[in-house]
């Protein structure tokens, strides 16, 4: 099993590396670039199958420690 | 009397020996203690020091705090003990839930070396209680992540508790955000727990003891320490 862990910066929270590639983009020509949240992304390789054990497993380590909650969201998918 | 400062080293700390220099500058005495140490021994305050412990990997304190040696912390700050997190202490200490909030990426993207000035907004606490009034801080910062983030929820909450203890300013002492290097929440460089025994703080008061290196101000932060710590054993004895 893989799990694919992807980490974005709270929206409240300033996120100056997104707006910094957003005027980035502009200057380079490229329209309608509304918002850039720059974030982190996490591939995890998993022995078993048990998806669900996964889930639960994983969704407490992003918690813990992959994501910092008071700035950061995750979005956990396992495939 | 001497007091013992413990002062952790992870990999990558780099003014873990600065901070033992300022304590025993200051005529005490200091020692290391590694990461994978599970007991402080014997301590009367500690120093999470300066650095890029484990590489920043994943976030700037996020592995140093499940290191052996900070359950040791946590149990030492429970217990009341002082404990001092400077730079990417301060970090580590927001990490591990010792200190509320967090310190993300400067607003301008750049790294910041250089001399800034600091306000103490309250004397009431073990590092700032030997801070004359009014007197404005010059320490140095040298930080690429040190924006102090909160929610709106915790940061009225560290100001109805008193708990902002220093903030950023300019020569004369007036909150700006010119003199706000690093995009800070309402400028703010240090804060301590509801106890009171756990601070953080970006800029290095370590760096700033001795005229020779340009200002000697961070010693009123040791001496705070230190003074905390000699009223603690006098009213014990």
């Amino acid at each position: 099993m893989k799990a694919k862990i992807i980490v974005t910066p709270k929206k409240a929270v300033l996120d100056p590396q997104g707006k910094t590639v957003q005027t980035a983009l502009e200057h380079m020509g490229y329209r309608g670039v509304k918002a850039v949240h720059v974030g982190k992304y996490l591939e995890i390789e998993l022995d078993g199958t048990d998806k669900e054990a996964a889930r639960q497993q994983l969704n407490e380590a992003a918690h813990k420690f992959l994501s910092n909650p008071v700035i950061e969201d995750y979005k956990l998918e396992i495939e | 009397m001497f007091m013992n400062f413990v002062v952790l080293q992870f990999p990558a700390s780099n003014c873990d020996q600065d901070a033992v220099h300022a304590a025993r500058l200051l005529g005490h005495s200091a020692r290391l203690v590694w990461h994978k140490e599970s007991s402080l021994g014997d301590a009367d305050a500690v120093i999470v020091p300066g650095g890029f412990s484990y590489g920043d990997y994943l976030r700037c304190g996020a592995i140093a705090r499940f290191s052996p040696v900070m359950q040791a912390v946590k149990q030492f700050a429970e217990n009341g003990g002082l404990v001092l997190g400077i730079c990417n202490g301060f970090q580590v200490l927001t990490e591990a839930g010792l200190l509320p909030g967090a310190l993300i990426r400067n607003r301008d993207l750049q790294f910041h070396c250089e001399h800034v000035y600091l306000k103490t907004v309250t004397t009431d606490s073990p590092f700032t209680s030997q801070i004359p009034s009014g007197k404005i801080l010059r320490v140095p910062i040298a930080h690429g992540e040190g924006c102090y983030f909160a929610d709106e929820q915790t940061l009225a909450s560290l100001k109805a508790k008193n708990q902002i203890l220093w903030q950023y300013c300019d020569a004369t002492g007036n909150i700006t955000d010119t003199a706000n290097p690093n995009g800070a929440l309402q400028n703010i460089a240090g804060i301590c727990n509801e106890k009171r025994n756990v601070a953080g703080l970006m800029p290095h008061p370590e760096r700033a003891c001795e005229l020779i290196l340009g200002s000697a101000d961070g010693k009123f932060i040791f001496e705070s320490v230190i003074h905390t710590l000699q009223n603690r054993l006098a009213k014990a004895a």
